[in-house]
This record gives C-alpha cells, sequence and structure tokens, in this order.
C-alpha cells in the first residue's frame, strides 16, 4: 500500500491513532460522525472532504458500527493491523468503561424528569449535528463525474425512501446505490475512451 | 430477575451475536429488534425494561451506539449472578456477558470491513472502485441528513414540539456555519432540556 503525500497531515503513530479516536469517541454524544468529520477533516486535515465522503460510503455499506468501520480503515491505512487495532481501541474502551459506570450509577435515577428532559435537549442537538454533517459534505461533490442534477436527483430519492417512507437502509444501498454506481461507471468508461481518442 | 446459564448457554449468546454480525449494514442498532426477540421473549435472560434501558443509556454515554451491545450483556451477566448484589460474582458475570457479546458482534464486521476496505484501496485505481466511491457520495449525503430528519421527527411533530425542533435547526445551522466546540451545542441542549423549556 502506497502511504498519501508525507506533507499532508497524518497520524504520527499508533499511540496518535488511539489518543486521537478516544478523544473524538469521548465527545460523540448521540453519534460520533459530527466529531469525526470536524476533527479529522477540518481540526487535524488527515482526510480532505471527498476522502472522507468516499471512506465514509465504504463504512456505510460494510456490516457493523459506522464509525468503527472508518477508524478501523484509517487505521490500517496508516500503520496497517496494528494501527487499526489502536483505532479501534480508541474508539471503543473509554466509552465502554463510562456506558458500564453510566449503566451502574444511573439505572435507578434514569426517570427523574430533570435526566429525561436533558436527554430530550441533546437528543435535539445530535439530530442538528448529523444533519449539519451532511449539509456540509455537500461541497464534495463539486468534483462529482454524476454532475450536480443527477446528484441531486440520487439524493432527493435516498432521501424520500429512508426519511419519509423508511425503507430499509439494505434496499435503499442495493437499488438506488446500485443505480448510482452503475451510471458512474458508465461515464467513467466514456472519459477514459475520449481522452484515449487521439 | 435471576436465572442459571449453563456453558452451553454462554456459547449460544455469543453465536447468535456472531451472527447477526454481517447483518447489520446501517449499524449495530438495526438488528436490535432480533436482539430483543432472542433475548427478551425467547430466552427470558432479559426483562423489557433491561432491553429498553441498555438502549437508552447508551445513547446517552459518549461513543458508539453499538456500545448498548455491551450493556446487554452486562444484564444478561447480572440476571444469571442474581443481582448486582451478589457482589465479585455478579462483576464477573457481567463482565463475561459484556466480552462475548461485544466480540460476538464486533469480530465478524471488523474482520470483513478490514478486508474489504483493504482491497478497495489497494485497487482504488480501478473502475469499479471509483464508480462506486463516486456514486455513492449522494447517497450517503442524502443518508446522513435523512437520518437527522428521523432522529428530529422522533421528537413529535413540530407544531406542538417547535420549541425541540428549533433546537435542532439553530444547532444545524450554527454546525455548518460556525466553528463552534459541540460540545458546548450539546451542553447546551443538556440545560435547556435539564430547565424543562424544551
Amino acid at each position: 500500500m502506497s502511504a498519501p503525500p508525507a506533507t499532508r497531515a497524518h497520524p504520527t503513530s499508533k499511540t496518535d491513532l488511539f489518543v486521537s479516536f478516544s478523544l473524538l469517541a469521548l465527545q460523540g454524544f448521540g453519534g460520533v460522525l459530527a466529531v469525526v468529520q470536524r476533527e479529522l477533516v477540518e481540526k487535524k486535515q488527515w482526510l480532505t472532504r471527498e476522502e472522507f465522503l468516499e471512506d465514509w460510503a465504504v463504512a456505510q455499506i460494510l456490516p457493523g458500527p459506522n464509525v468503527v468501520n472508518l477508524s478501523l480503515m484509517i487505521g490500517d491505512r496508516y500503520f496497517g493491523m496494528r494501527g487499526a487495532l489502536a483505532a479501534l481501541a480508541g474508539m471503543l474502551t473509554f466509552p465502554l468503561l463510562i456506558a458500564l459506570a453510566v449503566a451502574i450509577l444511573f439505572a435507578g435515577i434514569a426517570d427523574q424528569p430533570q435526566i429525561q428532559g436533558a436527554l430530550r435537549g441533546m437528543g435535539a442537538v445530535a439530530a442538528g449535528l448529523i444533519t449539519a454533517t451532511g449539509l456540509k459534505l455537500i461541497a464534495a461533490l463539486k468534483q462529482n463525474p454524476l454532475g450536480a442534477p443527477v446528484c441531486w436527483t440520487f439524493a432527493a430519492i435516498t432521501f424520500v425512501a429512508i426519511g419519509l417512507f423508511r425503507v430499509p437502509l439494505v434496499w435503499v444501498l442495493l437499488v438506488v446505490g446500485g443505480a448510482a454506481c452503475v451510471w458512474t461507471y458508465r461515464l467513467l468508461g466514456q472519459v477514459t475512451a475520449q481522452s484515449e481518442q487521439p | 430477575m435471576s436465572l442459571t446459564l449453563t456453558a452451553a448457554d454462554w456459547l449460544t449468546l455469543w453465536v447468535h451475536f456472531m451472527s447477526l454480525s454481517l447483518l447489520a449494514v446501517g449499524g449495530a442498532i438495526t438488528t436490535a429488534p432480533d436482539m430483543h426477540r432472542y433475548l427478551v421473549v425467547e430466552q427470558h435472560w432479559l426483562t423489557d425494561s433491561q432491553f429498553t434501558s441498555s438502549i437508552a443509556l447508551a445513547q446517552v454515554s459518549p461513543g458508539p451506539n453499538v456500545l448498548f451491545v455491551a450493556l446487554l450483556g452486562w444484564n444478561v451477566g447480572l440476571n444469571a449472578a442474581g443481582g448486582l448484589g451478589a457482589g465479585v460474582v455478579a462483576w464477573g458475570y457481567g463482565l463475561l456477558g459484556v466480552t462475548l457479546c461485544m466480540l460476538g458482534i464486533m469480530i465478524p464486521s471488523t474482520t470483513l470491513t478490514f478486508a474489504a476496505a483493504r482491497w478497495g484501496h489497494q485497487n482504488r485505481e480501478l473502475r469499479a472502485v471509483r464508480a462506486f466511491k463516486q456514486g455513492m457520495a449522494p447517497i450517503v449525503i442524502a443518508l446522513l441528513v435523512a437520518t437527522g430528519w428521523i432522529l428530529a421527527s422522533g421528537q413529535g411533530s413540530v407544531a406542538e414540539h417547535w420549541p425541540l425542533w428549533l433546537v435542532t435547526v439553530g444547532s444545524a445551522v450554527l454546525v455548518w456555519k460556525t466553528r463552534l466546540h459541540l460540545l458546548v451545542l450539546l451542553g447546551a441542549g443538556g440545560i435547556l432540556g435539564w430547565m424543562g423549556w424544551v
């Protein structure tokens, strides 16, 4: 595997991976993805927006927790299997300890109205965070070979199917995702054919 | 709740989570209905309220939501020991449950992701791989926005719960357009809810 160019920001060691992903996971209330985008793309710049989107597509379509898949992929890219394990351990270790502590300490008071209220408020924010993460990534579609109108059409169909009709994810990925991939495959073929003409 | 689990029972628990792992496209939470059927309805290893509170507590805690699986295992262990009052035995069984459930849900999906992502990265210049990643981009973006929408609509109707919706829309705009720290927003949401304002 070829490493990305040395001039780019990248994790310096397996410890760096473990610590970075631990910090990411510990900030992720109601979903880690928004934090991952903010930290890895905007602050640390380990990934560009386009790379993040591509990796996220892979992490999303494979089974298992998406952010866990993503951490594994990034860790593997820089430090092989040990890097993948370091990132994975970072993502899970401290959150697991906290979840157990929460289960032991707060089980009795979880139905207090103030606690319920705080959860409701944080849930409302979390819904906003994930939406904003999607909105920010729209900028990455500029380079997409499908072109803006086709991209928007596929995005709209997906949103309506999942958000409004609650179609199971697997079907949307297979049918809408499959169509988009086949379409892109054809377009990429045309581009190659044109560039090969004298 | 108190029950007796044999070594064979623990093994089945592990195998059941292994079998769900590869079905969990879109995250472990998509297989929660089947976990409920198995643990609560069929085996009677967990009560309904233990199952629901495991999911709720994992969502309150930072980190990937897959940790609800760890809490399910913890509660199965506690039930096998006869409750937290059993002291060291309860901790031992609880941690055994955590370990078996988490290893079960993680090993198959992470192995597949590791292999598939590595193959994809090594062959990233292939037309099919590029078509997949670029073709999936608009769908991935729409999925994120749809997830935000689903979380928000779980709060109830806009007319009745407009303060919550206002928090969601406000935090989406703030994350999209500013660099305000995500924990500040989550904290603010928590306080608003604690005070009973949203």
